[in-house]
């Protein structure tokens, strides 16, 4: 039997994108538009969470199952999916204040459990849906509408955050090279584990300092270099190169036991599938337990 | 005439095996045919401090835990000295000889010493200190006349699984203890007339809450430890195998009740369990399974507030929190199971409701209900499982409105994975296909239309619940209201009210939200209103007011964190009539 080929078009929903023009974002989009399209998953098999703010309207924009909750808890939502449904694609995403920030915790529990999940943030170093305020991956000293001052914080660093939490799929990705997005996402989704896309989306309505030719000066792919996926450490160092040189595409992969994977309780087949009555018949037993 | 009730209490340090002492008297208690109720007063430490475990059983239903206490086995000095004044005329202490020596100048004058020299007893058997416990419960076995088999049967299925040693050790323990008692202590006249061909199930409301949810199909649990409600963590794990259910402790509740709502948006029946902290923390997240229509049920065992106020003392004092969990306004329903077999069934149907109509629903218990144990008769496994409407194809050409505008207010669900269903749940306020409608344009008519189709689901679901019973004669001179795990207490205060020649009737309610019906024509045709509150302000006495204007004419809280005592109602009540 040949498989058709399911065209991008298919993973458009008729929604409008309502970001910003030329918001980095709309490369993100395109880049799961496409990963999924490659992969040939079916829309019905898709869910994409979300958190609260720009990037996280975009399940809206993708014809897959969108679950579009509370600002941080874009990974909560994931983590309950995929634990119900394990045949599903599970994609949560959002922006840096909402992963970063809010949902801090969440990111570093998700990456610890190593669940198979893919977690695309759309990384613009600034709150653009409340009107530039600082966000937790904005430089030090500079000027919002919150830091009028300066920021007086260092930022999140979500490469390291992720290498050192147990994630097994590190990236980072640029809203300006939507080749180079597209297969990382693409990739991303492939991993059995926890995958981080971590994009550099430019806010080119409130981040007047990290612009794409800002990062158009400064970004390589860790493609074309020699850097070995598998060297943990070397993954870290490389986390660290920010000022004048930044890294796109994967830091670090690893095949390692997945949460959904060792789960006793997931071992004959996806929890939704399983019947309802299990526990009326092993009532009478259970009742027993008790005298 | 003998008695044929008992109460005894066990007091000590934590530490000391006061549970698994009280534990194992309670499986002595219902494999003899006998009901019992026990209740564990302790505190937030795990060495030390003023614990007991009170555990009243005889052969007919036991309501309440009592009060004055007809044995005391006292585990050392301190306790022995602070509880023997809770002991009734011509009742005793047991306690370890060895270490405690009473002083003779504070003993009330009626109250039996039954020294137990721990070590002379033990001498050619062992030494470990926690055997003390188990001399003093076989010495009471005897005491209460009861067959010495039973314990030992008992003690054989608790080491059962340890070491066999041990097990010897303990049964030889127990025949020493129990020897010691006839040879050397008085006789108490008890007569519990029990019934070894009876087994009782013995439940505390957190397994009966969890047993309830196995039962009901739950395949997803989730939680973050927090007294009162970690022991439905704890048993619905130790079940998981059998169940199949996952069973998971998060990062924080946040992330717990999140996580249950996208296990229930893909398809599985989820449950969270916490204590009013945590609620605190879920509560943004409940109007998101309102507003998302994700079914969700959510227990709130009740302990102590404000703040981590009373972390292992019992109050009823997050009503008002339930009713106000989360921005806006959004169908809910909040149950307060009232007893052991009714925390069982209210999950039954709390999974249910959720489902039929697409709802949050609570259930408040409090830490009396959760954590004490309890005889119960039997439990119906026969319940059915409604899941509501749900989707499972879509061969029109027609786009799935996943919030379709109907007259119940109820929308068929799809589950992700059904064919040609995609749709968006969203926290946003949205159309009936599931799209944002902040992101179409600000759109009143369309939110006006949605959000009346989510309310209709309350006057549908007011419809389904029953009303409220009036327990008692219609004519009484006074009618005491209650709910949740007052139920019990008040019951025991009425029947012993109606012994003395008082007409009293009991109005107990269930469904806070939507309030039960009923409630206003009771009521208004009482002689005269009593409400009964585990908290400061009167929650539920403000909530009749408001939703049917009825004033109800007294109070008694209480709000130190220890259960009721009927003797405090009856008092009340007899200044009262």
């Amino acid at each position: 039997m040949v498989v058709e080929p399911i065209k991008i078009e298919e993973y458009k929903s008729e929604i409008t994108p309502t970001w910003c023009p030329g918001c980095g974002d709309f490369a993100v989009l395109r880049g799961i538009h496409t990963a999924l399209a490659r992969l040939k998953i079916k829309s019905e098999n898709v869910v994409i969470s979300s958190g609260i703010g720009c990037s996280s309207n975009l399940p809206g924009f993708v014809n897959a199952y969108g679950f579009h909750g509370l600002h941080g808890r874009s990974l909560p939502i994931a983590n309950g999916i995929k634990l119900a449904n394990t045949d599903l694609t599970v994609i949560a995403t959002g922006g840096d204040g909402d992963g970063y920030g809010i949902g801090l915790g969440h990111f570093i529990h998700s990456m610890r459990r190593n669940i198979d999940i893919t977690y695309i943030v759309m990384n613009n170093q600034i709150y653009g849906l409340t009107t530039g305020q600082a966000s937790p991956t904005s430089e030090r000293g500079m000027l919002t509408k919150s830091t009028p001052s300066g920021l007086l914080e260092v930022p999140v660093n979500p490469i390291a955050l992720a290498l050192i939490s147990g994630a097994t799929y590190v990236s980072r990705g640029f809203s300006g090279n939507a080749d180079h997005l597209s297969s990382t996402i693409e990739n991303a989704l492939s991993h059995k584990g926890f995958s981080l896309v971590d994009v550099l989306s430019p806010c080119v309505t409130y981040n007047k300092i990290q612009t794409y030719q800002w990062f158009r000066d400064r970004v390589y792919t860790l493609e074309d270099e020699e850097h070995d996926t598998n060297d943990l450490k070397q993954a870290i160092s490389k986390s660290y190169e920010w000022e004048s040189k930044i890294p796109i595409g994967v830091f670090y992969k690893a095949d390692k036991p997945t949460y959904d994977g060792d789960e006793p309780a997931l071992q004959d087949g996806p929890l939704v599938n399983q019947p309802l009555d299990t526990g009326k018949n092993i009532a009478k037993q259970l009742l027993d337990e008790f005298t | 005439m003998p008695k044929n009730e008992v109460v005894l209490r066990v007091g000590g340090a934590a530490g000391d095996g006061i549970a698994s002492t009280g534990e194992s008297f309670a499986k002595i208690c219902s494999r003899s045919g006998l009901h019992l109720l026990a209740y564990n007063s302790y505190q937030s430490v795990i060495r030390g401090g003023f614990i007991y475990l009170q555990l009243r059983a005889g052969r007919e239903k036991i309501y309440s835990h009592g009060n004055k206490v007809d044995f005391l086995i006292a585990l050392n000095p301190l306790e022995f000295q602070r509880n023997i004044v809770d002991v009734v005329p011509g009742g005793a202490v047991l306690y370890n000889s060895d270490k405690i020596k009473p002083d003779s100048d504070t003993i009330p004058k009626d109250v039996i010493l039954c020294p137990l020299p721990v070590n002379e007893i033990l001498k050619d058997i062992g030494r470990n200190p926690i055997l003390q416990n188990t001399v003093a419960l076989s010495s009471l076995v005897q005491l209460l006349n009861l067959d010495v088999d039973v314990m030992n049967g008992v003690i054989r299925d608790y080491f059962g699984k340890k070491k066999q040693s041990v097990m010897d050790i303990n049964l030889k323990v127990i025949e020493a203890g129990y020897d010691y008692a006839k040879s050397n202590l008085p006789d108490f006249d008890f007569d519990l007339n029990p019934d070894y061909n009876i087994k009782r199930p013995v439940l505390t409301g957190n397994q009966a809450l969890g047993f309830g949810s196995i039962i009901a199909g739950c395949k997803f649990y989730c939680a973050y430890p927090m007294t009162p409600a970690s022991s439905i963590l704890h048993y619905l794990i130790a079940q998981s195998k059998k169940s199949g259910m996952v069973v998971k402790q998060a990062e924080d509740e946040i992330s717990v009740i999140n996580m249950a709502i996208g296990s229930s948006f893909a398809g599985v029946r989820s449950m969270v369990g916490t204590s009013g902290g945590g609620f605190a923390l879920m509560t943004e997240a409940i109007g998101l399974a309102g507003q998302t229509e994700t079914p969700i049920v959510v227990i709130n065992s009740m302990r102590g507030g404000p703040s981590t106020g009373l972390p292992t003392k019992t109050e009823q004092g997050d009503l008002f929190q339930a009713i106000g969990a989360s921005q806006g306004d959004f169908p809910k329903v909040i149950i307060a199971p009232s007893t052991i077999e009714d925390c069982y069934y209210s999950i039954i149907e709390s999974f249910n409701l959720a489902d039929q109509f697409q709802i949050p629903v609570m259930v408040l218990s409090d830490l009396f209900l959760s954590e004490h144990m309890e005889s119960i008769v039997d439990l119906d496994f026969n319940s059915t499982i409604e899941r509501g409407e749900i989707v499972t194809s879509n061969d029109s050409d027609k786009l799935y409105k996943r919030f379709k505008y109907t007259d119940n207010g109820v929308s068929p669900r799809a589950f992700p994975g059904t064919s040609n269903t995609v749709f968006q749940a969203s926290s946003d306020e949205h159309d009936d296909y599931g799209n944002i409608i902040s992101d179409v344009f600000t759109d009143s008519e369309t939110r006006i239309k949605i959000m009346l189709k989510r309310m209709r689901k309350m006057k549908f679901i007011e419809e389904q619940l029953p009303p409220v019973k009036l327990e008692g004669p219609v004519d009484a001179d006074l009618t005491i209201v209650s709910w949740g795990s007052t139920y019990n207490v008040v019951h025991e205060a009425i029947q012993i009210l109606q012994n003395n020649s008082k007409s009293v009737n009991h109005l107990h309610i269930k469904y806070l939200v939507p309030l039960q019906k009923g409630i206003k024509e009771i009521l208004s045709k009482s002689k005269d209103t009593l409400i009964v509150e585990a908290n400061y302000s009167g929650q539920l006495s403000k909530l009749i007011s408001m939703e049917t204007g009825f004033q109800i004419n007294h109070t008694l809280f209480k709000y130190d964190g220890e259960p009721f005592y009927p003797e405090q109602i009856i008092d009340k009540v007899e200044d009262l009539i």
